[in-house]
């Protein structure tokens, strides 16, 4: 079953690794990933939609949340979320079907993004399904080239961000006082 | 600037290989307070840490070059993560304009070891240097422990600069549970209460946490039985009186017999391991579980849990001891039922305690173990490899506190006995530790004998020699129609020549009566022994669960095969 998760992360050097690598080595097969920044320029947001079975879920969250760079993950899979990708299609088209194409085009609330006398390219964003059957249709009419962004997913409800404060070192100076379940 | 962060972070002990790269750092040791101890491997550098991990309780540290020397200690790397142990290791790394060129002993150490580290970094500006480290020390020692490594740049280990205090470090995602909810410790309580047939599961967590002496109390209190896993023996002394023995695949009968019958299950600093469950499904298939960990991911993973508790053991056994302290109400039913099931499980014991078979002509192995058991009085340290000697001595020797038992549980290292026991001896120069290995796993660490000589480490050093990779050949037997593919050891060298190439003593014995007297010579002997015990060579371990099956349909003794997985 498709698992939506939502990852805030430390945008480090290897941060992206971590996840990837935590996903391969855990045998997490990942359907789509994207990242970028947010409006904290040391975060990124990243969706990943992953191929897991049910039991699995809660254990594939609980094992990125274990990664230091992670600040959050959340199962955006049964909470009312918002999930959208991103497809560029190139179609090849002759006299006959440009019109048809551009009909069709119109239907899934695409955009023409270029023009030419072999065909189109066409953007469409919208759930993943509908970019499925918008792929479909296309194909139907010949031979297409196509580019997914992969989903971005936001929640409707605002989760709380809950974060570690500083925790003094035990090296740093003679007098610091050490929380004794600190180390 | 490095030696100064681990100074500051109580490093008395380093245990390393220098090369090109860390040039600038070694050239610093030279004259430091900090100890480097020089091993023969990179490998042994990250199990000698462990060793002294394990045995303190503190953070280890081990420290190689670039390239072959950072890939060599992956294996002690990994082993540390399966074991929960907290290491540090340094690397050095090719000069910051050389990364990605394939310059000479370049490799990609960080992305190697991602997976082999709890968290790692790659240093490439002197200014970071400081709280990289500190931030390695405090995510190796607090919540789950772990190896964390440290990459750095030849140029930052050539950098000049003062070390400016670093007071304190932010890792915003870090997060350590140890309180344990309220709510859930109650309801664990109640259960706790209301169990007819209640058992405690310790394991690794217990000593990682230092919780010994909490669950003692625990233990008292409630008069629960006890059974520790191969990572918690020591977790409750093995003299308790409500110490039962080790469960899982080379378990004791009773351990078993009592997981699977038990009504609660209190599961302490445990993760539900394949070798201590079995068949998951017919895993203690009656009891409710109260699960205690300080790892949310773990709990849950393998068994779902009736009540998850995520939390430091240290500080949640004290809040179960006196919530049940506080309930006095007796019940004569329950009580009954009690001593009902603890009849049962001395009875259990009683039916089928470990074997312990010895022969006239030939030293068995169980009496190698039950030997070292009597020298030891359960005080000594002993450190293992992986395999039959393993599950012997775990099953046969005596531990009496925590952290004297030091062995690959997770990950099963050959090679790791030895420069484990380096690692112990240095932490504990008082202590006496034997070294068990196996033909086997001893001449993969067969180098580490000139660390020991080196250093005049009173380590026993002894191997329980049976001519055979003998737990491959268990399985062989059990589970390939005996067809023995490439597990014999037929070259061993002398023992007493090899020790003294090394300027040590050193001996063989093959006979049983020698071998008394043989390991007494051991003791006593100041400095480092070397011990060949040439063993009965077919012996196999049982109680044997084969893999798959479910832990109380456990083979009891040789002969009859049984179906492979």
């Amino acid at each position: 079953m498709l698992q939506v998760i939502s990852l805030l992360l430390e945008n480090k050097p290897g941060a992206l690794m971590r996840v990837t690598g935590l996903l391969s080595q855990r045998g997490y097969n990942i359907e789509s990933l994207t990242v970028g920044r947010t409006l904290d320029p040391e975060l990124s947001r990243m969706t990943i939609v992953v191929d897991v079975e049910t039991p699995q879920r809660t254990q594939v969250i609980k094992q990125m949340n274990k990664l230091i760079n992670v600040l959050q993950a959340t199962d955006l899979t049964d909470l009312p979320a918002v999930v959208r990708e991103l497809v560029l299609i190139r179609v090849r088209t002759n006299q006959e079907t440009r019109t048809a194409v551009l009909k069709e085009a119109e239907i899934f609330g695409g955009r023409v993004v270029d023009s030419s006398t072999e065909g189109f390219a066409i953007e469409v964003t919208g759930e993943p399904e509908k970019l499925n059957a918008f792929i479909e249709v296309m194909r139907s009419y010949g031979e297409i080239e196509v580019t997914r962004s992969g989903s971005v997913a936001i929640g409707l409800e605002s989760k709380r961000l809950k974060l570690q404060g500083p925790v003094p070192t035990r090296g740093g100076s003679a007098g610091s006082k050490v929380e004794e379940t600190v180390y | 600037m490095l030696a100064e962060c681990l100074a500051r972070e109580g490093v008395d002990c380093i245990f390393g290989y220098p090369g090109g790269v860390t040039l600038p750092f070694y050239d610093v040791l030279y004259d430091h307070e900090i100890r480097h101890v020089l091993v023969r491997h990179e490998e042994n550098a990250a199990f000698a840490a462990e060793g002294y991990a394990r045995t303190t309780g503190k953070v280890g540290v081990c420290c190689a070059t670039s390239g072959p020397g950072a890939t060599n200690l992956t294996t002690g790397l990994v082993d540390a993560m399966m074991d929960s142990i907290p290491i540090v290791a340094i690397t050095g790394q090719v000069p910051t304009k050389l990364i990605g060129s394939d310059a000479f002993q370049e490799a990609d150490t960080f992305g190697i070891t991602r997976p082999c580290t709890k968290h790692n970094y790659l240093v490439k500006r002197l200014d970071e240097l400081a709280s990289v480290i500190h931030e390695a020390f405090y995510i190796a020692s607090s919540g789950r422990p772990g190896p964390v490594l440290v990459d750095i740049t030849k140029d930052v280990l050539q950098g000049q600069g003062h070390y400016t205090p670093v007071t304190s470090i932010h890792l915003p995602g870090y997060k350590v549970f140890t309180e344990g909810h309220t709510g859930q410790i109650r309801r664990a309580a109640q259960m706790i209460q209301e169990a007819e047939r209640p058992l405690v599961y310790s394991g690794g967590g217990i000593i990682a946490a230092n919780a010994s002496k909490e669950l003692q109390e625990f233990v008292e209190l409630t008069d629960v039985p006890v059974v520790t896993t191969l990572m918690g023996l020591g977790s409750l002394s093995s003299e308790h009186p409500n110490f039962i023995s080790m469960p899982g695949m080379h378990g004791s009968y009773a351990a078993n017999m009592a997981l699977t019958n038990a009504d609660v299950l209190i599961a302490l600093g445990v993760r539900f391991d394949d070798r201590v469950t079995g068949r998951l499904a017919a895993f203690a298939p009656h009891a409710k579980v109260v699960h205690v960990d300080i790892d949310p991911a773990e709990v849950g993973k393998n068994r779902t849990p009736d009540v998850p508790i995520v939390g430091d053991a240290k500080r949640v056994l004290p809040k179960l001891t006196k919530l049940l302290s506080e309930n006095t109400t007796k019940n004569e039913t329950l009580s009954a039922a009690r001593r009902a099931w603890w009849r049962q499980v001395r009875e259990w014991k009683a039916e089928h305690p470990y074997d312990r078979p010895t022969s006239d002509t030939e030293i068995k192995p169980q009496h190698l173990m039950a030997e070292i058991d009597r020298l030891s009085g359960g005080q000594a340290i002993v450190t293992s490899d992986v395999g039959q000697h393993q599950m012997w001595a775990a099953q046969l020797i005596r531990f009496n506190e925590p952290r004297l038992w030091i062995n690959s549980g997770g990950l099963g290292s050959m090679g790791f006995g030895l420069p484990s026991a380096i690692g112990a001896q240095f932490a504990r120069p008082d202590k006496l530790v034997f070294s068990i290995s196996g033909d086997g796993g001893f001449q993969m660490s067969l180098p580490e004998l000139g660390t020991i000589a080196s250093h005049g480490l009173p380590i026993k050093i002894i191997i329980m020699n049976n001519g055979f990779l003998g737990m491959v050949r268990q399985w062989q037997t059990l589970f390939y129609n005996n067809r023995l593919s490439s597990v014999t050891l037929d070259c061993f060298p002398d023992a007493e020549k090899l020790a003294g190439a090394y300027g040590f003593k050193g001996r063989t014995v093959e006979k049983p009566w020698e071998l008394a007297a043989a390991l007494e010579e051991a003791v006593k002997e100041p400095g480092p022994y070397l011990l060949n015990v040439k063993v009965t060579p077919f012996e196999n371990v049982f109680p044997m669960v084969p893999a798959g099956g479910a832990i109380n349909e456990m083979v009891l003794g040789p002969p009859q095969p049984v179906a492979a997985e």
